[in-house]
């Protein structure tokens, strides 16, 4: 099987990804979006250090997951703020700041 | 090929990679700043914590800013195995993100000589108008903003020093995170700011993983992730062009985002209106500086090779940035997000300069960058000062008259604004024309259209200026009066500084122009 494949995979991956982002209303949902988005260009790090016979995507497939991890506590803890003092964890709700 | 012959046989010797310390000292510093604050935080006792921080933070920040003013020569060179390349453009970036770093420290320390609080709010979790928060109100200690500011700061002077795209992702993130937490730190209008940080947060990290992507497409066209690695891959590497095309509008995606530039700007005005006025003064002037010094960096040593495949796409984003951030300023009726929208506008601006491809587009961007970020600063920190019952009076009809009860101030935010709108004889006017100059020269017939797109542009921006100095100056006050307070020794430094810049560079701009030019060389 050719390694290609895995590339159109991450791209298929990334693109659901965005568009979780781009329709869903619930923060969380949209968090889980990039999330995916960041899992995808693991894979295909991944797959173009095997391809280029390197070990630099490796290492970054790891700098990725912890940076994720970081995002994941600084992005929660936002959210949580928002939900305690509105009820609600919907983007389509928080519209105070408007032209 | 099995894993192993993949990963050759293990090495009898680890060989580490050269660390210069001396190039990477002024990072060392903040860094080093930023880890004691996280300790002073836990461990000093709350009454001395306010002062031990900003002691820690400002020392930090001049002390980075010594060793590259004194050593700057010394310093220069690539090192820990090209991850880190230290060379004159990055060192005045750092420079400037350093002295631009200590004015927004001194804006966020703004207590008004104790006589009112500063910007941040107490306790960022609790909900409110809840209990916990006025229990928090009463203890009141509002420092872990300083920690924050100088990792943020760290990840700032790392993103015009990176070497590869790694390293870059790593600094985007690193300047990034502490923002978003910034953002919702208001004390005031705790809602506008938790909702600005939502914003901030998704739509940067949704920016990061496009840059993180197209990192991973040039990684998997060159073979490396080194930029000078991937400039020289340019024309050499065949049957993979479209990979590098597509890579390279994905880390442009990601990087346009944190410069504010049209289509990625939609969240600026948002941000710059909801988060505390001190964070938005920081973060308009050392983001920016900070961004635009990767981009710099991207374009002139990664890209400049394959620059068929992408120029027509940054000249489109060049134009409607100038266009839609400087028409869309017309329509504000918040200070803030005016600003906002004009910070957009000199996005455009720098990114005309950015696209001359040529040495003197780096001088004229690092220029611009120069005078833009300390009058920015500096504006933010009036802002902060001109109250109605207690809260900023962020409305522009609240300014209404301002020169009659503030004349001092209002005459300095006059002064500011002409600076932003270009007169002569102001920082403004020089920056504007070096980046033209660049565009014009450098850039051909596109360089040309966007000057005149530019000039056209200005002229709009100049408009929304002198409305508000008119207002200020020349109609009578509204209904609710308006407080203008005295602002402490480190805040009317800060707006000080922003002042004497805005006139200095206007009258003298030939030091900073030849020291612009002279540190224009990348190294790879």
């Amino acid at each position: 099987m050719s390694l290609m494949n895995y590339v159109y995979l991450a791209i298929v991956l990334f693109a659901i990804g965005a568009a979780t982002v781009l329709v869903r209303r619930n923060a969380i949902i949209v968090f889980m979006g990039i999330e995916l988005m960041l899992n995808a260009v693991n894979l295909a790090f991944v797959t173009f250090a095997r391809m280029n016979g390197s070990l630099d995507g490796q290492a970054v497939a790891l700098f990725v997951m912890v940076v994720a991890a970081a995002e994941v506590v600084v992005g929660l803890a936002i959210i949580m703020t928002i939900h305690r003092s509105r009820r609600s964890a919907s983007v389509d709700d928080a519209n105070l700041l408007k032209l | 090929m099995s894993p192993l012959a993949l990963i050759g046989p293990p090495s009898a010797t680890f060989t580490p990679s050269e660390v210069s310390y001396l190039s990477i000292l002024p990072m060392l510093i903040v860094a080093g700043a930023a880890l004691i604050g996280v300790l002073v935080e836990a461990f000093a006792p709350r009454a001395a914590r306010f002062t031990a921080q900003f002691a820690v933070a400002m020392l930090g920040l001049l002390a980075a800013f010594a060793v590259i003013a004194m050593r700057a020569p010394a310093m220069i060179g690539v090192t820990l195995s090209g991850a880190v390349v230290v060379d004159g453009p990055a060192l005045v970036f750092q420079g400037m993100v350093l002295l631009m770093g200590a004015a927004g420290l001194a804006l966020m320390a703004e207590r008004f000589g104790g006589r009112g609080p500063d910007a941040f709010t107490p306790s960022g979790s609790s909900v409110p108008g809840s209990q916990a928060e006025g229990l928090a109100e009463r203890l009141g200690t509002t420092t872990e903003v300083f920690p924050l500011t100088m990792f943020a700061l760290l990840g700032m002077m790392l993103f015009p020093a990176s070497g590869d795209l790694l390293t870059m992702f790593v600094a985007l993130e690193v300047l990034s995170m502490p923002l978003y937490v910034l953002t919702a730190l208001a004390r005031r209008r705790r809602l506008l700011s938790q909702e600005a940080a939502l914003k901030y947060f998704l739509l940067g990290s949704f920016s990061s993983a496009f840059f993180l992507f197209g990192a991973a497409l040039l990684y998997g066209y060159a073979g490396s992730l080194n930029l000078g690695e991937i400039g020289r891959a340019v024309g050499t590497v065949s049957g993979r062009g479209g990979l590098l095309a597509a890579g390279a509008l994905l880390l442009f995606v990601g990087l346009l985002f944190k410069v504010g530039a049209v289509p990625f700007h939609s969240w600026t005005p948002d941000v710059y209106q909801g988060a505390p006025t001190p964070v938005t003064g920081f973060m308009a002037a050392c983001t920016k500086v900070a961004a635009f010094g990767a981009l710099l960096r991207l374009v002139y040593v990664g890209l400049a090779g394959s620059r068929w495949d992408w120029e027509l796409v940054l000249w489109i984003v060049a134009g409607l940035t100038m266009v839609v951030g400087s028409v869309l300023s017309v329509s504000q009726t918040d200070i803030k997000r005016l600003l906002a929208y004009s910070s957009v506008a000199h996005a455009g601006f720098i990114l005309v300069g950015l696209l001359a491809i040529d040495r003197a587009g780096i001088a004229a961007v690092t220029f611009y960058l120069a005078s833009y970020g300390f009058a920015t600063i500096a504006a933010f920190g009036i802002v902060l000062l001109v109250r109605a019952r207690g809260s900023e009076a962020t409305h522009i009809s609240q300014w209404a008259g301002l020169g009659r009860r503030a004349p001092v101030l209002a005459a300095g935010m006059g002064l500011l604004l002409m600076g932003f709108a270009g007169i002569p004889l102001t920082s403004g006017f020089t920056a504007k024309f070096a980046v033209f100059a660049a565009a014009v020269a450098h850039a051909g017939a596109a360089g040309v259209v966007l000057t005149v797109i530019g000039v056209l542009s200005s002229a709009v921006t100049a408009y929304v200026y002198f409305r508000i100095v008119v207002l200020m100056f020349f109609s009578e006050p509204g209904g609710a009066p308006v407080d203008v307070l005295r602002p402490s020794a480190g805040g009317a430094t800060a707006i000080g500084v922003g002042l004497l810049t805005t006139v200095v560079l206007g009258v003298f701009p030939a030091p900073l122009l030849a020291l612009a030019a002279s540190a224009s060389q990348f190294l790879w």
